[in-house]
């Protein structure tokens, strides 16, 4: 069995990941108005061998609560009609809110303290009179990215030019010397050590001149790139968030119409960012960013996002409210200081995980798409002049264009937006603001830590609420019980324990499963490893449990290493950057590999 | 060994999970959302896929064409989650596939689409599909196919078909009380329609996929509308079965302990 031969498929482009980037570089690759320039050169005679990789079980089943200017998808599609997107509609009004604390558990200082008592508050937060304008989203779209997804999908399968295959997580990139020569998919009929088991069918290689890689912030080909090629001088990727999201069905009297967009700070914790936003027939969708700078061991998404939506500025509104979908993803947030190589011999990089994110406005999609869109247009360039697709060929192609446009200005305007929160929340909102107000010219410093050093321990961090002996008692019962600390921790530290309504207010365990319905096919690997487990055994704040989107990482058995549950897991990959102790082997991230694989979310409404 | 044709009728259900609320439309009773919602193949229609696929690869000149009924944007969509499984030749038909669909109306469609493909040999024709599709439950609809295409060989809730390789068939069905019919059958035309079957979901195969889907695009151009609506039905009412659900976590509970439990849950 184990000696089975690994089949090999030769094509033209192979692409890896779904979602907006490369949606934007396959719609743009397929509305070509020569299709002779598309000759295979793998099978003459036949168009070109066009292959597109998704991990998740289907096409849209990613997640990303989005307004977007859309300025991309726009000039993708310049007759776009929104009501042939289900869930879009155009922003009609937009409000900025920050939210006091009415619970008073939030770690607030004393000067935002202070502050919160200054303001005329109404149901508890601020409408701030101002929007800055890079925040705004004028003639902006609200989208469902999972129906977008869809219907891009559809629009591109149409053209009978590319084969999209969701449900086929891409392993690896083969990378032969400093070229990339295809990818490795998933081994298939494995147990979950990765050892062959009935049905055992080793992934497929499958060999392109060029490798497009928009698998996202996480993605398992991203990553290994990183590793193999570096990252260009004085670039890391040592920001983060993970976004959570629910979309409901919100009540029969709503009083909020489509189009309707808000985004707030302040609560649950000040760092933590929500937005809301009114789909038509009632809908909307809501949720939180928990970013990395939010310096707590206890970073659990679920949890706040509950306390969000109870606050009451939204608890008027979603009162009454049925759960449809929910899911989660990470959003990388170190914008232009992420960006890796964009172009090297046989591969390209958009999206997200190329740092296209605008980490100043907020917009992620419209950059995706257009990075997409842009290496499209190098790439018919480059068939047209029958270039081969080399690192000096994509950099003149792709990466001079995209340093051309829009995107680039705009991101080198943000890159330094964020740097502020390295020094605490007051002076990360004030240096955006500056950054934002000065177009870049003045911003506020401030030194990225890497990922596993941005956890106080335990004691340090509720020091003045919880005493030794409370935080010894609850260790003792979470371990007696194997049970996550944080729930726990919470509770002791004065969060209310949440009232459950059984429709919109549900356990974690019933939010997967009425929300997100996850679930993964049998006879793929576990694609969340602890690389070396004798180091979690000496861990004590587990991060990585108290992060995990969908209670996939739970406490194990008596020694101390997590167990993951990969049936469980909605790939938001919040684990790689939540560990609290640094990787031997890439110190970068924790002790942690996040690798591809199936399953996940099978929810299209996010 | 003996070549079979094989049509597969199979179309897409909604993915298992997903929360289904029925509403009254303007065009009749539906699923709320239902554009919306993923889709997946009909479990049934799945066993008959994978059953088909294996008894071609195990008779050399075989052929497996999937007849699916179903709007054409989804089957697009169900295409890329099922091409990679098993070599198919898709033919297309354009209507709905609601579960509010006349039996009668669906068996229409497909046995004329069926009808209409070339080169296909009633000699060697195998009809399979799920045992319970496009019907409620009833188990009607391939029954109905059958007869429009005048064969009179049924077997309506087969576990297992094996081929003894003169062309005759041997047939396991199951059958009240728990019980099976073995039936031997001299060979093609036959229909068979599947309430198991023996084989997994096969692993995604590329190559597989990447040969189905050249001739999957131009199938779902040339796709004919059909009328498979519930025009003149009236739903008195329409419910989905109720989720029940309470998750608790233990450990090292007997097994007896956990038997005793469920069952007092259920009976409660």
């Amino acid at each position: 069995m184990e000696n089975l031969e690994r089949q090999s498929l030769e094509v033209d482009i192979a692409c890896v990941g779904f979602g907006p980037a490369m949606g934007g570089f396959l719609t743009t690759l397929s509305k070509v108005a020569d299709p002779s320039l598309l000759q295979s050169r793998v099978m003459p005679g036949m168009p070109l061998q066009i292959m597109c990789y998704e991990r998740a079980d289907d096409v849209g089943f990613g997640v990303s609560g989005i307004v977007t200017r859309g300025r991309g998808i726009r000039a993708s599609f310049p007759e776009l009609d929104l009501s042939s997107i289900p869930m879009a509609h155009p922003v009609k009004h937009e409000k900025l809110v920050y939210l006091l604390d009415p619970i008073g558990a939030s770690r607030r200082s004393a000067a935002l303290k202070l502050v919160d008592k200054l303001l005329p508050a109404r149901h508890s937060a601020f409408e701030i009179p101002f929007i800055p304008a890079f925040l705004r989203k004028d003639e902006g779209m609200v989208l469902s990215i999972g129906q977008f997804t869809q219907w891009i999908s559809s629009q591109v399968m149409a053209t009978g030019m590319v084969q999209l295959w969701p449900g086929t997580p891409v392993q690896s990139a083969l990378i032969e010397g400093n070229q990339v020569a295809g990818v490795r998919l998933c081994d298939q009929g494995v147990e979950k050590d990765g050892s062959p088991s009935a049905g055992y069918m080793p992934g497929m290689d499958v060999r392109a001149a060029l490798t497009v890689v928009g698998d996202g912030p996480v993605g398992a080909v991203g990553q290994q790139l990183d590793q193999v090629f570096g990252m260009p001088e004085g670039h890391h990727k040592r920001d983060w968030a993970v976004g959570m999201k629910m979309v409901v069905d919100l009540p029969e009297n709503t009083e909020l119409e489509a189009g309707m967009v808000y985004h707030t700070l302040g609560f649950p914790e000040p760092e933590i960012f929500g937005f809301l936003y009114v789909h038509p027939n009632r809908g909307a969708s809501f949720g939180i960013f928990v970013p990395s700078f939010l310096e707590t061991p206890v970073r659990t998404s679920y949890r706040y996002l509950q306390h969000w939506m109870l606050h009451p500025y939204f608890w008027r509104h979603l009162k009454g409210a049925k759960l449809r979908s929910w899911g989660a993803k990470s959003l990388s947030e170190s914008g232009k200081h992420g960006e890796p190589f964009l172009a090297g011999n046989g591969y390209a990089r958009i999206g997200e995980g190329s740092g296209s994110t605008n980490v100043l406005s907020g917009s992620g999609v419209d950059e995706a798409w257009t990075t997409g869109a842009q290496l499209a247009e190098g790439v018919l360039d480059l068939l047209r002049e029958g270039k081969p697709f080399t690192k000096e060929t994509l950099h003149e192609a792709y990466v001079a264009r995209r340093r051309k446009s829009w995107v680039e200005k705009e991101a080198a305007v943000a890159e330094k937006a964020r740097d502020g929160f390295h020094q605490g929340f007051s002076c990360g909102l004030l240096g955006m603001g500056l950054t934002g107000l000065t177009k870049g010219l003045l911003n506020i410093p401030g030194v990225a830590k890497r990922p596993h050093e941005k956890f106080p321990s335990l004691e340090e961090h509720y020091g003045t609420k919880l005493s030794a002996a409370e935080l010894e008692g609850i260790r003792k019962r979470a371990a007696a019980e194997s049970i996550p600390l944080h729930d726990l921790l919470m509770n002791q530290a004065g969060w209310p324990e949440i009232p459950y309504d059984g429709t919109l207010l549900v356990s974690h365990q019933d939010a997967l499963l009425m929300g997100g319905k996850v679930q993964a096919a049998p006879g793929y690997a576990d694609h969340v490893v602890f690389t070396h487990p004798e180091i979690c055994e000496t861990c004590i704040e587990k991060t990585c449990i108290s992060i995990c989107s969908g209670q996939a990482i739970m406490p194990g058995e008596a020694s101390g290493v997590p167990r993951f549950d990969r049936e469980k897991c909605v790939h938001c990959g919040a684990c790689l950057w939540n560990c609290s102790k640094p990787g031997r082997e890439n110190p970068e991230f924790g002790n942690l590999e996040f690798r591809a694989g199936a399953g996940g979310l099978h929810s299209s409404e996010n | 060994m003996s070549a079979f044709h094989i049509i597969v009728c199979g179309s897409l259900v909604p993915d298992p999970l997903q929360t289904l609320e029925p509403i009254t439309s303007p065009t009749g009773p539906g699923l709320k959302n239902e554009a919306m919602l993923p889709a997946v193949l009909d479990p049934w229609a799945g066993h008959a896929l994978y059953e088909a696929a294996n008894l071609a690869k195990n008779n050399p000149g075989s052929k497996v064409w999937l007849v699916s009924l179903g709007p054409k944007a989804k089957l697009q969509q169900l295409m890329m989650t099922i091409a990679q499984k098993v070599p198919f030749e898709l033919v297309a038909v354009d209507g709905s596939a609601s579960g509010f669909t006349d039996p009668f109306e669906a068996a229409n469609a497909l046995s004329d689409a069926i009808a209409k493909i070339p080169g296909l040999d009633r000699s060697k024709l195998l009809v399979f599909g799920g045992c319970a599709s496009a019907s409620r439950d009833a188990g009607v609809t391939m029954q109905m196919i059958g007869e429009k295409l005048g064969i009179c060989d049924q077997f309506l809730a087969v576990d297992e078909l094996s081929t003894p390789g003169d062309g005759s068939l041997r047939i396991l069905e199951r059958i009240e009380g728990g019980r099976y019919q073995v039936s031997s059958c001299q060979g093609a035309p036959a229909v068979l329609a599947w309430a198991t079957g023996k084989l997994p979901v096969p692993p995604n195969n590329p190559q597989v996929g990447m040969m189905n889907m050249r001739a999957i695009m131009p199938a779902l151009q040339k796709a004919v509308p059909a009328k498979v609506g519930s025009e003149g039905v009236t739903f008195s009412s329409v419910e989905v079965p109720k989720q029940k659900r309470e998750t608790r976590i233990v450990k090292d509970m007997p097994v007896d302990e956990i038997a005793r439990e469920i069952v007092a849950w259920i009976t409660a």
